[in-house]
């Protein structure tokens, strides 16, 4: 049950991305193109899926725990930092560049055309690049001397 | 190159996306954040629970196969990008969205919805840069 759960949720988020046009990098960027060829159809994605989201979530939040773990997982942490706002930064700009986010990407991988692939690969090179750096980095602040 | 503005597709597409945030937190207690959900099968993320995660990518991409299975056509999406720009843009994305702990679905949806402070920042910051590179890309260095 839960791997049934599980897969036809995703089937329904991703029946919303195809749908909304976000797995569209021409919708998306013309989204960000005010100034030129202005499509504002994603502040609608934007605008359904928080609704849903806000008022579902406190539903949901009424119950002691999920149906099928032991509790429910949400970020806790309140800090906001330079890895946060930075980090954000430059996924913007890679969206900006590409068209593609995350969970555009994911369902477009299903249509068949090789440039969500080619994006899939990037980001996954991106994300493997992002995990190396950080433990570079927490190595070095463990290191003695520094 | 425009495109069909569809304020009432993208409307319920929102809403189907929300429904299955709230379903997967119903279910599973999780986030619906994408890059969540892909960084936990790359090397070192210390999560073990595949099964979901699996399942639900998988549900993800079968949703083209499914609309061409109810509507008789595979839905159609066009890149007016070039290679390099695929390449170069995804990268990033999966650099910032890993170090920003987040992207549109868990930052932009799921944590807003929750007026989680430090989703509200990472919305802005990516929306404000995303906005300024397609405008550099398009009308500064000419697209």
């Amino acid at each position: 049950m839960r791997f049934v759960s599980a897969l036809v949720i995703g089937l329904v988020f991703g029946l919303g991305i195809m749908l909304s046009g976000m797995a569209n990098p021409a919708k998306v960027l013309n989204f960000f193109d005010i100034a030129g060829t202005w499509d504002p159809s994603l502040a609608f994605v934007m605008g359904g899926a928080l609704v849903v989201t806000a008022i579902g979530y406190r539903l949901v939040f009424r119950s002691a725990q999920p149906m099928f773990a032991p509790r429910f997982l949400v970020p806790t942490r309140k800090d906001i930092d330079v890895k946060l706002v930075g980090g954000s930064a430059v996924f913007g700009i890679g969206w900006g560049l590409s068209g593609f986010c995350p969970g555009g990407l994911v369902p477009a991988l299903g249509i068949g055309d090789s440039a969500p692939w080619i994006a899939f690969a990037a980001i996954v090179a991106g994300m493997m690049a992002a995990r190396v750096l950080s433990s570079l980095q927490a190595r070095q602040k463990l290191a003695p001397g520094e | 190159m425009p495109t069909e503005f569809t304020p009432l597709m993208s409307l319920a597409g929102g809403a189907l996306i929300g429904l299955a945030a709230v379903a997967l937190m119903a279910t599973h207690g999780r986030i619906a954040g994408i890059t969540g959900v892909l960084g936990a099968f790359l090397p070192g993320s210390g999560e073990s629970d595949w099964g979901w995660r699996a399942a639900f990518l998988i549900g993800m991409v079968a949703a083209p196969a499914v609309m061409m299975v109810l509507t008789g056509s595979m839905p159609q999406i066009e890149v007016p990008v070039s290679t390099t720009a695929l390449v170069i843009g995804g990268f990033l994305v999966g650099i910032g969205a890993t170090y920003g702990s987040g992207c549109t679905s868990g930052h932009g949806v799921c944590g807003i919805s929750r007026l989680s402070p430090r989703s509200i920042v990472a919305t802005l910051s990516f929306m404000a840069t995303g906005g300024m590179t397609v405008f550099l890309v398009r009308h500064v260095f000419g697209g």
